[in-house]
């Protein structure tokens, strides 16, 4: 294969982003700055001013207008794309879920972020996993060379004709969206070629073959609505590995619904979202030397839920722990526990499995953090049940 | 000025059969509007009557691209419309000419939808914003917005033991749209056809965002019989409490007036909702509805002074 890639540049999460948007170049921008998400917008504006994109950008008044703003431009037939975090998430909710039920293609790279309140700028996933139901795709990235290639990616797989629903693309705020890595870039043709032109099969703009958006759809027709969103969602997932193969064709990097590490014979092991995934797989490899078979896996794809691909990826684990970055207040667990801990129910693994709510509000998440809920994975596999289904990981008593 | 014989000859671009009230001032606003152009349009709308009414899946009434998004967004959804339009038109993907128009009732618009209508205006998309504006939220069963009149009965307005109704006047939202300095600006009624067609006309053909204020009759709400809604209109003009006027480029000018204003209280007489004002302890709730409208009425006539001089 020739020689796509750049040598490694050194980007912040939110500069990997707006670099991606920059190669993608979609006809219409809509956004509204926040922190940590705004550097995204502002990187994007300086191409725009410079004539490096011939994107149309919309500065808006608020994040409900940007999303108001990106239905509007889709829906026209505009490739369009946005960029959130946290309470400018929530200010969109409501058109957050009418873009996924008109089923519009809209990418939005998200910087995640705590929820206020009490107000905090700091890294949680509280704003996507409260839009977890909204409709969306979701791909949470560990590092910044992942938020750069799947950004590329999502146009695609939002725009295939028979997904059509909007994707977001999660980075955890500062810690990735602000922090500097090594970032190898794809060459512009290349991102151009791959996600090709977009041609809206029932465009507003299409104003000899007038159509309806948005209208009143009640008890007669609605329930069928929403069955046809959820069968894209559930119909994405046998045709999102074409496209990853397509991008591995491309571009060499191969992607999956998840990502392990030394999982195959691990008795014990860790779901863990994102960036903490990085910091746990360094806690494997030096639990490993210590001749603790401790795994991990990282879902990437969270919606559409890959339900199979996880299962069989636990198949030999005893013990599991699944970090939740949200707090569900008095639900059986953090919403990625719950949703692995029903997919267990009628499977025919059963490992020991318990949750830790952590990193709230950007608290850090060390490896001696890890390494502690290693050992108690450990002590419940001794022990044959665990000592606390729910537990909150580095906060204080 | 329109001429209604060539009116008459344009296509329909709101088909009936749409399930409007009869008498219903909105669909009669919409019409008159979308004679303002022969260009091609794409029309929009807020959450509000004139969208559940006309477009209950699987039916639409509409025979031009509509879209409708949520209540509050009517503005900033035809921004991203209209800035597709330029993207695309830009790349050459696009080449007919296309006018971009948003709707939404009083509530979508002086009240929920007040931000979105500012952002859009500011950022200077070329659309017409209409308000068909029928002074409550109609849709959900009259309730009180930004735009209902002081001594109005509403059902969160209700007359009670301590109420009259509505105890505030109405938001002046043709000014505060005024003052985004925008091309075009104008308050019209339907009763005035020529008037309202020929001020769509100038919208469409603005250069850069335009919005039309447009008294729209709701006889469920006023409480009047419905085959009135024109001749109630028409009151609205006749009595003050609905002036004819434009801003165009910064210059205000009534574009119709009565050569005499009629008093207030014949159009307070006109309508149910304010038949609870005319007991003796209300009677001053009718003097200072009749002095609200006298002092708009100077306020108008002092900045179509003042404006016309600078010009």
């Amino acid at each position: 294969m020739a020689q796509t890639k750049s040598k490694k540049i050194p980007l912040t999460g939110d500069q990997a982003v707006a670099t991606a948007m920059k190669q993608i170049g979609p006809d219409v921008v809509a956004a509204y700055p926040i922190t940590p998400q705004t550097e995204i917008v502002m990187y994007f504006s300086n191409y725009v001013a410079n004539g490096q994109v011939s994107t149309e950008m919309i500065p808006v008044e608020s994040e409900h207008s940007a999303m108001s703003a990106c239905v509007g431009a889709s829906a026209a037939g505009a490739r369009t794309m946005t960029a959130t975090s946290a309470n400018g998430l929530a200010l969109m909710w409501e058109i957050v879920y009418i873009a996924a039920s008109l089923r519009l293609p809209i990418v939005m790279p998200v910087v995640n972020r705590a929820l206020s309140g009490p107000i905090n700028i700091h890294c949680d996933h509280s704003d996507t996993m409260g839009a977890r139901d909204s409709g969306w795709i979701q791909i949470y990235c560990e590092s910044g060379q992942e938020v750069y290639e799947n950004t590329i990616l999502a146009v695609r797989i939002a725009e295939h004709k028979d997904i059509l629903l909007p994707v977001m693309i999660c980075q955890d705020g500062f810690i990735t969206s602000h922090a500097v890595e090594g970032v190898q870039l794809f060459e512009d043709k290349l991102v151009k070629e791959f996600v090709g032109e977009y041609k809206a099969a029932h465009p507003l703009l299409d104003v000899e073959n007038p159509v309806t958006y948005g209208p009143l759809d009640l008890q007669d027709y609605y329930f069928e609505h929403k069955r046809q969103q959820s069968e894209s969602m559930k119909g994405a997932l046998k045709i999102m590995p074409e496209l990853f193969k397509e991008f591995e064709k491309t571009f060499g990097t191969k992607y999956d619904f998840i990502d392990t590490y030394k999982l195959e014979d691990a008795d014990i092991a860790l779901i863990a979202l994102s960036s903490t995934a990085g910091t746990a797989r360094g806690v494997v490899d030096v639990l490993r030397k210590e001749g603790v078979k401790a795994g991990l896996l990282r879902p990437r794809v969270f919606r559409p839920f890959p339900r199979e691909k996880i299962l069989a990826a636990l198949k030999n684990v005893k013990a599991l722990a699944v970090f939740d970055r949200a707090e569900s207040f008095s639900a059986e667990g953090g919403p990625l526990y719950t949703e692995i801990k029903a997919a267990l129910y009628d499977s025919d693994i059963k490992p020991l499995v318990t949750n830790y709510i952590y990193g709230l509000g950007g608290r850090d998440i060390f490896p001696d953090d890890i390494k502690k809920v290693y050992s108690d994975l450990g002590a419940a596999l001794k022990n044959k049940k665990v000592s606390n289904p729910i537990n909150y990981l580095g906060s204080r008593e | 000025m329109a001429n209604i014989k060539e009116l008459a000859k344009i296509p329909e671009r709101l088909s009936g059969g749409h399930r409007l009230c009869a008498g219903c001032g909105a669909s009669i606003v919409v019409r008159q509007v979308l004679m303002g152009t022969k260009d091609y349009v794409v029309a929009g709308s807020a959450t509000g009557c004139l969208e559940v009414a006309t477009t209950i899946y699987p039916f639409t009434a509409w025979k031009i691209p509509f879209i409708h998004n949520a209540f509050e967004n009517s503005a900033a959804t035809m921004s991203g419309v209209e800035t597709a339009y330029r993207a695309l038109k830009k790349k050459g993907k696009i080449t007919k000419e296309i006018k971009f128009v948003a709707f939404g009732g009083d509530g979508g618009t002086y009240d929920i939808g007040l931000q979105s209508l500012s952002g859009a205006l500011e950022r200077g998309h070329k659309f017409v914003y209409v308000c068909y504006n029928n002074e409550a939220y109609m849709n959900t069963s009259i309730q009180r917005s930004g735009a209902t009149p002081k001594g109005a009965a509403t059902t969160t307005t209700p007359v009670g033991k301590f109420s009259y109704g509505k105890h505030q006047f109405k938001k002046d939202l043709t000014s505060i749209v005024a003052a985004h300095r925008i091309p075009y600006v104008a308050q019209a009624s339907a009763s005035n056809w020529n008037d309202l067609v020929t001020k769509s006309e100038k919208a469409f053909a603005a250069d850069g965002p335009a919005f039309l204020n447009v008294i729209a009759t709701c006889h469920r709400g006023w409480r009047f019989p419905q085959e009135k809604s024109i001749e109630i209109s028409k009151l609205a003009v006749e009595t003050g409490v609905w002036p004819l006027i434009e801003v165009e480029n910064g210059v205000w000018r009534f574009t119709y007036k009565p050569k005499e204003r009629k008093p207030v209280i014949e159009w307070l007489k006109s309508q149910g909702r304010f038949s609870h004002l005319f007991t003796e302890e209300n009677k001053s709730i009718i003097d200072e509805i009749q002095e609200g409208v006298d002092e708009n009425w100077i306020r108008l006539e002092n900045l179509c002074n003042s404006t016309c001089k600078v010009a």
